[in-house]
């Protein structure tokens, strides 16, 4: 399928070995979104959009989603410098930890937090006696089943970056009087901000489509802990054009975001 | 006597160096690859642990963490925060130690007018040619008002006319520097043009110390001898130099001194200056400069079977143990 006019790649044409995965693997990304584009009925929309729990949903999504990633990056960072910068024991198993709720079942991760900070779990019951407060049904509840799923991805992207920049540039900085606090936050997190924000994203969008966790620590009740794929999967048990109006709401805004991220900071190769 | 520094470290593995350095000194460290060299400096600037003492001044540095030191230290490579423009990268130090931001900015902008850079403050590193990366480098490494100054190989990767300009520029800096610098280098000009002291280092030990001139004069390991360019020739009590302008070659054996008479075939032949020089796989491998002609006449091509004879007046002689080891 080369183009005429093209000069031929000079090491020869790809091996069809590996163009025709690459096509099947292409085709089965596109067409379902496609598919279900050509679904929607396009004349019902505008009444299936004007619903108010899609509004409330909408909003829960966006905030508790943006809400987690700035959660996880305050807190995933320091762990992410502490993996990419100090040598310490166990630091392998730092990682792992780390990488658990990443690989765990989302229903697993929502039983888990249930156990710890449910009404009657281990932290739960006395954070429950001590301030009145506890996580399940809230909003601060699907926070807390964000960050749970979307840290790792957060801490092991971050690290990432950080590992590109030069640790021989903190030898410099320290021999210039610096601490290891200047170093951090006017050489390290500078160098790395890339690959930070792009950690950032990758978290808030692993937050926007959580739903296994979320359902299972919370529930669902709208306007509190309902959320976009929540509603989607309530709804498409009695009325399938709304869900996939729903769900094109929820591809409009993934993109969007790609999009506006995209030429600023996630660079294209 | 505590003024200037005292050295007496190991870097488990690496080196193990005795230095004594008043202020006011330039020390030139030299040596092959892997001799230590980088070692020493990276220790006494705290990037790497060592174990002994390092006394600046009658503080033992090696008892601080790296950014209370006092030290500056100008990288292989420049090493500037990318980020960061050279008037910021200037005054990082200042800013880390403390020192208001105008202030700093100030200070910076000062050092970068000294090194003819002061134009420049604006651009970020990459848009720096090599040797205006290295001023801002060295004004960097300056700006934190070190007693101890540690160069390492400041000239390695520069182009040789930026590399020379460089050079005299950092000489008149050394020259009002009132502490103490150590200069890592490959090159024997630098030790011969900028250093008060030359320490050789060789497997991570030294070698040898002394004046410029000293080590150029009677050098103690092969990698002097090529740097300064004379033939070194070490026997159990003494050792021999001389310079490859001195040496015959013939095609037979020569008459005198079987001392002074070497057999071996040519292993490479190259323009030197107006000569050609001989590199001869001879017992030790010497250096020989012959005329083009004499070249040409002779057929010296590398392979050749040759024999290498010097005059005894042409040769220097001296003890191989000097005293201060």
């Amino acid at each position: 399928m080369t183009r005429t006019g093209r000069a031929a790649d000079p090491l020869g044409r790809p091996p069809l070995l590996l163009l025709a995965p690459a096509v099947v693997a292409l085709l089965l990304l596109v067409v379902p979104l496609v598919a279900m584009l050509a679904a929607i009925d396009w004349a019902s929309l505008p009444d299936d959009l004007a619903s108010a729990p899609l509004r409330r949903a909408l909003w829960l999504s966006l905030t508790t989603s943006t809400a987690a990633m700035l959660v996880s990056l305050l807190l995933g960072l320091p762990v992410a410098w502490l993996l990419a910068r100090v040598q310490f024991r166990g630091r392998g198993l730092v990682r792992v930890l780390v990488t658990v709720p990443m690989v765990l079942p989302p229903v697993v991760a929502g039983v888990a937090l249930r156990s710890a900070f449910g009404r009657t779990g281990l932290v739960g019951a006395p954070l429950l006696d001590a301030t009145g407060f506890a996580f399940p049904f809230t909003a601060w509840g699907v926070v807390l089943a964000h960050v749970f799923v979307s840290m790792p991805f957060v801490v092991l992207a971050i690290e990432g970056a950080l590992r590109t920049a030069d640790p021989e540039l903190d030898g410099a900085a320290a021999t210039l009087g610096a601490t290891r606090w200047t170093t951090f936050r006017r050489v390290t997190v500078p160098l790395a901000l890339p690959g930070i924000v792009a950690g950032m994203v990758l978290g808030w969008a692993r937050s926007l489509g959580e739903f296994g966790a979320t359902i299972t620590f919370n529930g669902n009740y709208p306007g509190r802990t309902q959320t976009m794929p929540t509603l989607i999967y309530v709804t498409r048990q009695s009325d399938q054009d709304a869900a996939l109006a729903l769900s094109l709401v929820m591809l409009v805004v993934s993109v969007a975001v790609l999009v506006l991220l995209r030429g600023r900071w996630l660079g294209t190769p | 006597m505590t003024a200037g520094l005292h050295v007496d470290l190991t870097v488990p593995g690496r080196a193990s160096v005795r230095l004594d350095a008043g202020p006011g000194t330039v020390v030139a460290v030299i040596g092959p690859n892997g001799a230590g060299k980088s070692s020493l400096v990276r220790a006494l600037a705290g990037l790497v642990p060592a174990d002994g003492t390092a006394v600046l001044d009658g503080t033992d540095l090696l008892r601080l963490p790296a950014r209370d030191r006092e030290v500056g230290l100008v990288f292989q490579g420049q090493l500037l925060f990318p980020h960061l423009s050279a008037l910021d990268n200037v005054a990082f130090g200042p800013r880390a130690r403390g020192r208001a931001r105008r202030e700093a900015d100030a200070a910076a902008q000062r050092l970068l007018d000294t090194f003819g850079v002061g134009h420049l403050g604006h651009r970020r590193p990459r848009e720096l040619s090599g040797g205006q990366a290295q001023r801002v480098a060295i004004a960097r490494a300056l700006a934190t008002e070190p007693r101890l100054l540690l160069l390492d190989e400041p000239f390695a990767g520069l182009d040789v006319t930026v590399a020379m300009a460089l050079r005299i520029e950092l000489a008149q800096h050394l020259a009002d520097f009132d502490g103490v610098a150590i200069l890592v280098t490959h090159e024997a000009i630098d030790a011969l043009t900028l250093a008060d002291q030359v320490l050789v280092l060789d497997g991570g030990t030294v070698a040898q110390r002394g004046t410029p001139q000293d080590v150029a004069a009677r050098p103690a390991t092969d990698h002097v001898a090529r740097l300064v360019g004379v033939n070194l020739v070490r026997g159990a009590e003494e050792f021999t130099t001389f310079s490859p302008r001195d040496v015959t070659v013939s095609l037979r054996r020569p008459e005198g001194s079987a001392r002074l008479r070497w057999s071996g075939s040519i292993a490479s032949a190259q323009q030197h200056g107006d000569a050609v020089r001989l590199l001869v796989d001879s017992e030790p491998a010497l250096l020989a400069d012959v005329t083009p002609q004499a070249a040409t006449e002779l057929g010296l091509a590398p392979g050749r079977e040759v024999w290498l004879s010097v005059k005894a007046t042409a040769v220097s002689r001296y003890a191989a143990h000097p005293d201060d080891r």
